[in-house]
C-alpha cells in the first residue's frame, strides 16, 4: 500500500508529446482509474509510474521518496498488461510464482505464496496447466495473480479487461474491486470504457490529448463536468450541448436561449458577450407542454426501462431520458424542460465550465 | 441437390493433388538420387566403382572406409610373405590388395576441424546475432535502418570476391590455416544472415513479457535471458542450421586460406583423389561422413528451417 504522486510529469517522443505535465495524488489504498480515448497519454502515465518509460520532465514520488530515475525493478510496483503477457513456456503456478523467484525466496514459500495468490482468486485447480489452454478469463486471473503475489506497493493495470468480451468483463470489474479491497492495495487502473472506470473508482481522472480535463469522484465527474470534453466523454449518451449567445453576469440564476429564458445555478463569474453552451444530461430533460423551449422529436432509441428521445431544437440536439411508456411520435413538436439545478454552462471557446453554485454544492455538499 | 465447384480454391481437386504429388515426388528423387548414388558407391570395390555400364547392386565391400582411415603402402609380395600374418580384418582386406596399413590417414583430424570451425562459427554468429537482433528490436537504434542495410550489404557480394583481401589480411595477422582464423571469417559472413533472421523472431515476441519480468524485479539483462530467450528459441535453432550449413559447406575460402592444421572436410575430399589413384569409394565413404550429420540435423529439425523459411511471409 502506498501513496503514489505525480508532480507536471511530461512525456514527449521526438516531436511528439504525449503527455503534457500532469499532476495527480493517488492516495493509500484507493482505487484510480485514468480514463480517456485511445492516444490520450494514459498508458504513456502508467508506463512512467511503472518505470518502463522515463518521464521527460517533472517527479514521481512512491511513499514520498522520489523514484522517477529508478528502474521498474526497484519499485516495487506490479503491473498487468492488457495483453496478460504470461510467460507461454511456464506453467500457471511457475508464471504465478515468477517475481518471488528473483527475489530468492525458497520453495517452500513460493509455494505456499503462490498457493494462497491462487486461491485468492480461485484458480488454485488450475495450477499446473499450460498457460496456452486457459480461457481470457482464467489467464486474467493467472496475471492478476503473478501481481499480488509479491504483495507490491501498488497494481498498475493497463486496460486489463480490454481482451475479455463483455460478459466476462462485468464478472471481472466486480472480482477486481472486490479483490483490491481484500488485499487493502492501492490500484490505478487505465481504461477507455467509462461503464469500467464509473463502476470501480474510488476517484477518476480524465484525460486528453496528455492533459488531465478533471479529476474527482465518479458522481463529481458525472454531475459537474469540469469541461466540455468530460461532458461529452462520460455518460451514454452524453451531455447535450445548446448554444447560447449572450453576456453573463455573477448573481444571474438563468439564460435566455430562443427568446425563452432557462432557470440555472446561480454564476459565480461575470463574462462578456460571447458563446457559451448550456449542457443538460439525458435524465435531467422532460416534456413539459408549456415550456417556451421548443423543438422536434427527430427519433427515439428504446432501452427497456427508458427511452432516448432526440429533439432537435433551434439551438442544438438534446437527448432526453424518458420513462418507455411515454408515447413519442417522431415529428411532433415538444416543449423542453431541464431540471434547473443540474445544468452546466460552458465556454465554447476554451471549453471550461462557468464556475457556479454546482461547485459549490460540490464543495459544500 | 446442389452442385459443388469443381474448382474451388479453397480445396484443391482430386486431379491436382496426383500431379502436384507426383511433381513434389519427381523433384524428391533427382534430389536424393545422387546422394543415394555417393552412398552405394562408398560399399562398392573400386573396380565396380568404375565399371560400365554402371553397376547398381553389386558385391559390397568396405574397402572403400579401410582406405578412407588409413595410409597404406604397396610391396613386394616378397616383403608382404615374410611379415606375420594380419591381427586385424582390415588388415587383412588391405594385405589382399598387395598393401600394408602405413598408418591412420587424416581423415579425423579433418572431420574433427569441421566439427570445431563449422559448430564455433555458428555458435559465435548466432550469440552475435541474438544480441544485435534484440537491440535492434527493442532499442531505439540511432540510424537502425541504416545499420540494418550494411549488415545486409555484406551478403550482397558473393564472399569469394574478397578472397584476396581476406587472404593478405589472414597472411598479415597469422589468422592463414588456423581454426580460430576460419572461425572468425565464417562468423562474420554468417552474423548478417543471423541478425536479420533473429530479429524477425525476436519481433514476434512481444515487449510485455521483458516488461511484465522487470516489473517483477528482474534486470533487462535477467529479463533477456528468462523471458526472452526460451521464446527464441526455435528460432534460435533455425537460424543456426542455415549457419552452420553455410560453414559446413564451405569450399572456396577452406582451399584458399588451409592447407594442414586447419584444413575441413571440404578440401580434404578431393585430395583424396589424388593419393592413391581414383579411390572413389574412398571419396564416396569421406563424402557419405560428411553429409550424414548434417542431413540428420535437418530431418530432425525440418519443422524448424521450415519456420525459418517461411517466416517473414505473414507479418502483421
Amino acid at each position: 500500500m502506498a501513496e503514489i504522486k505525480l508532480e507536471s510529469v511530461a512525456k514527449t517522443f521526438g516531436a511528439f508529446s504525449a503527455v503534457k505535465g500532469i499532476s495527480f495524488t493517488v492516495d493509500h489504498g484507493s482505487f484510480f482509474v485514468i480514463l480517456g480515448p485511445s492516444g490520450c497519454g494514459k498508458t504513456t502515465t502508467l508506463r512512467m509510474i511503472a518505470g518502463l518509460e522515463l518521464p521527460t520532465s517533472g517527479r514521481i514520488l512512491l511513499d514520498g521518496e522520489d523514484v522517477t530515475a529508478l528502474p521498474a525493478s526497484a519499485r516495487d510496483i506490479a503491473f498487468v498488461f492488457q495483453l496478460f503477457a504470461l510467460y507461454p513456456h511456464m506453467n500457471v503456478r511457475q508464471n504465478i510464482g515468477f517475481p518471488l523467484r528473483c527475489q530468492n525466496f525458497s520453495r517452500a514459500q513460493i509455494r505456499k505464496s503462490v498457493q494462497e495468490a491462487a486461491k485468492l482468486l480461485r484458480i488454485d485447480h488450475l495450477l499446473d496447466r499450460r498457460v496456452g489452454g486457459l480461457s481470457g478469463g482464467d489467464r486474467q486471473r493467472v496475471a492478476l495473480g503473478r501481481a499480488i503475489v509479491r504483495r507490491p506497493k501498488a497494481f498498475l493495470m493497463d486496460e486489463p479487461l480490454g481482451a475479455l468480451d463483455s460478459e466476462f468483463r462485468r464478472l471481472m470489474c466486480g472480482e477486481l474491486r472486490e479483490l483490491h479491497d481484500r488485499i487493502d492495495a492501492t490500484s490505478i487502473y487505465i481504461t477507455h470504457d467509462q461503464l469500467e472506470a464509473m463502476a470501480m473508482a474510488d476517484r477518476i481522472a480524465i484525460m486528453n490529448q496528455g492533459r488531465v480535463e478533471q479529476i474527482g469522484t465518479p458522481q463529481e465527474i458525472y454531475d459537474r463536468p469540469r469541461t466540455m470534453f468530460v461532458a461529452d466523454f462520460i455518460g451514454a449518451p452524453p451531455m447535450s450541448f445548446l448554444d447560447v449567445h449572450t453576456a453573463l453576469r455573477q448573481g444571474d440564476r438563468a439564460v435566455t436561449i430562443d427568446g425563452a429564458s432557462v432557470e440555472m445555478p446561480e454564476l459565480f463569474e461575470d463574462r462578456p458577450e460571447g458563446k457559451f453552451a448550456l449542457g443538460v444530461r439525458p435524465e435531467n430533460v422532460s416534456f413539459a407542454d408549456g415550456s417556451p423551449l421548443r423543438g422536434q422529436v427527430i427519433g427515439a432509441e428504446y432501452l427497456g426501462t427508458t427511452q432516448i428521445v432526440t429533439v432537435r431544437s433551434a439551438n442544438g440536439q438534446v437527448k432526453a431520458r424518458l420513462p418507455s411508456g411515454k408515447a413519442v411520435r417522431v415529428g411532433e413538436t415538444v416543449g423542453l424542460r431541464l431540471r434547473p439545478d443540474k445544468l452546466s454552462l460552458f465556454d465554447t471557446t476554451s471549453g471550461e465550465a462557468l464556475s457556479s453554485a454546482l461547485d459549490a454544492g460540490a464543495r459544500h455538499g | 441437390m446442389s452442385t459443388v465447384a469443381a474448382h474451388s480454391v479453397a480445396e484443391p481437386s482430386q486431379l491436382a493433388k496426383t500431379i502436384g504429388g507426383m511433381l513434389v515426388a519427381t523433384y524428391a528423387i533427382i534430389a536424393i538420387l545422387p546422394l543415394l548414388w555417393i552412398f552405394l558407391t562408398s560399399f562398392k570395390t573400386p573396380t565396380d566403382s568404375i565399371s560400365y555400364p554402371p553397376k547398381i547392386i553389386s558385391e559390397s565391400s568396405v574397402e572403400g572406409y579401410v582406405n578412407l582411415f588409413t595410409t597404406r603402402t604397396r610391396q613386394t609380395p616378397e616383403f608382404l610373405a615374410s611379415l606375420p600374418p594380419p591381427q586385424t580384418w582390415y588388415e587383412r582386406l588391405v594385405r589382399s590388395r598387395n598393401m600394408v596399413i602405413a598408418g591412420p590417414s587424416k581423415v579425423v583430424p579433418r572431420f574433427i576441424n569441421s566439427i570445431v570451425i563449422g559448430f564455433g562459427s555458428t555458435f559465435l554468429a548466432v550469440c552475435l546475432g541474438t544480441i544485435a537482433a534484440y537491440a535492434f528490436s527493442r532499442f531505439r537504434v540511432p540510424l537502425a535502418d541504416d545499420l540494418l542495410f550494411f549488415i545486409l550489404s555484406t551478403r550482397m557480394m558473393p564472399p569469394i570476391a574478397v578472397a584476396i583481401p581476406i587472404y593478405l589480411m589472414f597472411r598479415n595477422l597469422g589468422l592463414t590455416d588456423t581454426k580460430l582464423g576460419m572461425i572468425l571469417l565464417y562468423t562474420a559472413v554468417n552474423v548478417s544472415l543471423a541478425v536479420w533472421l533473429l530479429k524477425g523472431f525476436i519481433d514476434e515476441i512481444p515487449r510485455e513479457y521483458e516488461e511484465a519480468a522487470m516489473v517483477d524485479g528482474y534486470s533487462r539483462l535477467q529479463a533477456f535471458f528468462k523471458v526472452v530467450l526460451p521464446q527464441a528459441i526455435t528460432g534460435i535453432a533455425a537460424t543456426a542450421i542455415f549457419c552452420l550449413i553455410f560453414a559446413w559447406n564451405e569450399y572456396a575460402f577452406a582451399v584458399l586460406l588451409t592447407s594442414g592444421d586447419a584444413q575441413t572436410m571440404p578440401p580434404f575430399i578431393p585430395f583424396i583423389i589424388g593419393e592413391g589413384g581414383q579411390d572413389w569409394p574412398a571419396v564416396a565413404a569421406a563424402t557419405t561422413l560428411f553429409f550424414l550429420p548434417i542431413l540428420l540435423f535437418t530431418v530432425l529439425l525440418r519443422r524448424h528451417l521450415l519456420r525459418g523459411i517461411t517466416f517473414g511471409a505473414v507479418r502483421k
